[in-house]
């Protein structure tokens, strides 16, 4: 099993309060990795790790190490632009760019070096069809992104981020704000896509994760408690506060 | 216990909080009303459009062009807005996007502070700093001779002035768009500087919009500062280092004044009626403004 992300001695401070201590993780490549655990454990803050967005807090100190294809992405001479359009990010609630519904995706194409209105016309098509939003909004492309309903911002913000044209997925509780129809599709299309991308998932809910998990990471009060595929996690727990997590002892 | 039952009170309170209501609903109208009833005597001799664009202002003969007020007092509003609007813009897209937390911190109470001067003393410092300046050094720069009292001197004073205003909205506005939506342009490869300029402007468009609006409302109603260093020549200006007079300044100078010649009391009474209309004007403006950059 290859390993896409693999994070070393992470721990994240603000001020005084350390809010992730030791992680050590591995994420294998192609697969869906769930980090799960109940809220405030740090899960977001080891995601927004991952692609830098911690540089926009000032008051966070992270020291460690995160090793995407071999190379640091904490190095000084890393460039953040490429980290972050390596990996498509999906946010809890869908933040749709106040512009068109066109543009928002045709913003990421220019982003990404897409040259051309004709191809990159094709390609917003084409982005939003994966989306299944196509149809949809096939007839309002030239309106405002914020007058689609929520679950079709999130949709248009998974299209956004494909459009980047990543190797990694991000995705914060993506379906914690959406109806069950949109929130099923999203989960079905990881699974679909999975083939192509190394998928990271936040989330609180244990039903999600049985249902979309391939490996589980365990976290609680900032740190891992345990790592391994969702099998084994589910079926055989090793650690005392796994168990009593899947027995829901801590809602 | 109590002179009235609880019902009986409940009454009351809301008959008072409707009465104030309607009073503060009212004060527009009954303002716009008073200052018609009050310019009747003038508008009655004299049309409308000949008030607005006859250049002649002499009220011994009866001769009142409110021309040379009006374009003066458009001249000095829209150059303070055209100095302000960048400077306040740039300032709130550093000091909220750029600059360290306590710069934001040390920001507010230094904004407050110009916000509470008087505009006499924002005056005096244009008498005694802007004007001599532009006699001296930016007109000559320009190879114009000008005596400092000018368009230039009012515009420079009041941009000054209405700073603090457009600046604490922008702060405002830039402040409280969202961490999500950064992070969002973010992770698209966007760099810091493209998420200002593509996002975070087009987010704030209309609050931006509305800002500059409200300062323009400000300036072109503000006296004093304009007043002082404006040098109060009745004249249609023909440079910014032109003198030049104000509506505002016309009340101010002259209300309560010279009640012997006629009609000259009803005159003042519609430049009050004009800078109402105007400020209206601006307001509509911007409301058409902000409801058209607003979908987004
Ligand atoms: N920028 C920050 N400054 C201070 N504390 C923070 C910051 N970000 C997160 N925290 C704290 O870190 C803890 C973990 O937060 P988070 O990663 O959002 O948890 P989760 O996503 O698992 O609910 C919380 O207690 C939160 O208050
Ligand atoms: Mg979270």
């Amino acid at each position: 099993m290859e390993t896409a992300i693999r994070i070393k001695d992470l721990n994240v401070f603000a001020g005084k309060t350390q809010i992730l201590h030791d992680i050590n993780v591995e994420i294998p490549k192609n697969k869906i990795t769930v980090i799960l655990g109940p809220s405030g454990c740090g899960k977001t803050t080891l995601l927004k790790c991952m692609n830098r967005l911690t540089d926009l807090y000032p008051e966070l100190k992270v020291s460690g190490e995160i090793l995407i294809n071999d190379k640091n992405i904490f190095d000084p001479g890393a460039d953040i632009s490429k980290l972050r359009q390596s990996m498509g990010l999906l946010s809890q609630r869908p933040y749709p760019l106040p512009m068109t519904i066109y543009n928002n995706i045709a913003y990421a194409l220019k982003l990404r070096g897409v040259r051309g209105r004709r191809k990159q016309s094709i390609l917003v098509m084409d982005y939003l069809k994966q989306a299944n939003l196509y149809e949809e909004v096939r007839k309002r492309l030239r309106e405002p992104a914020s007058r689609l309903s929520i679950g079709q911002q999130q949709r248009l913000c998974l299209a956004r981020g494909l459009a980047v044209n990543p190797d990694i997925i991000l995705a914060d509780e993506p379906t914690s704000a959406l109806d069950p129809i949109s929130s099923r599709f999203i989960d079905e299309k990881f699974q679909e896509i999975k083939p192509h991308f190394t998928i990271v998932v936040v989330t609180h809910v244990l039903r999600q994760a049985r249902r979309i998990a391939d490996n589980v990471i365990f976290m609680y009060m900032g740190e891992v408690v345990e790592q391994g595929s969702a099998s084994e996690f589910f079926e055989n727990p090793k650690e005392e506060k796994t168990k009593s997590y899947l027995e829901g002892m801590f809602n | 216990m109590y002179l009235l039952n609880r019902q009986q009170r409940h009454v009351v309170n809301y008959s008072w909080m409707l009465f104030s209501l309607l009073i503060i609903a009212f004060l527009p109208f009954m303002l716009f009303g008073g200052l018609y009833f009050k310019s009747f005597l003038l508008l009655k001799t004299h049309t409308l459009k000949d008030l607005i664009f006859l250049h002649s202002w002499h009220p011994s003969r009866g001769e009142f062009g409110f021309y040379p007020f009006i374009v003066g007092s458009i001249w000095v509003t829209l150059l303070a807005i055209l100095i302000s609007t960048p400077i306040c813009l740039l300032t709130a897209i550093n000091v909220t996007q750029y600059a360290k937390k306590r710069f934001l911190r040390i920001m507010h109470p230094v904004i407050d502070i110009l916000a509470g001067i008087p505009s006499v003393v924002y005056g005096v410092w244009g008498i005694l700093v802007i004007v001599p300046f532009i006699s001296r050094y930016l007109g000559p720069w320009f190879g114009v001779q000008s005596m400092g009292y000018s368009i230039l001197a009012g515009a420079f004073v009041l941009s000054v002035m209405i700073i603090p205003f457009i600046l604490n909205i922008m702060i405002e506005i830039f402040r409280t768009i969202p961490t999500e939506l950064k992070e969002a342009t973010l992770s698209l490869g966007a760099t810091k500087w493209q998420m200002v300029k593509h996002v975070l402007l087009r987010k704030a468009l209309p609050g931006i919009i509305a800002s500059v609006g409200f300062g323009l409302a400000r300036a072109f109603g503000e006296t004093m500062a304009v007043l002082m260093v404006v040098g109060n020549v009745i004249k249609v200006p023909h440079s910014v280092f032109d003198p030049g007079y104000t509506l505002p300044a016309l009340i101010a100078n002259n209300y309560g004044e010279v009640l012997s010649i006629p009609q000259y009391d009803s005159a003042l009474m519609f430049a009050a009626l004009l800078l109402l209309a105007v400020s209206l004007f601006f307001n509509l403006l911007m409301h058409f403004f902000i409801a058209r950059y607003n979908k987004y």
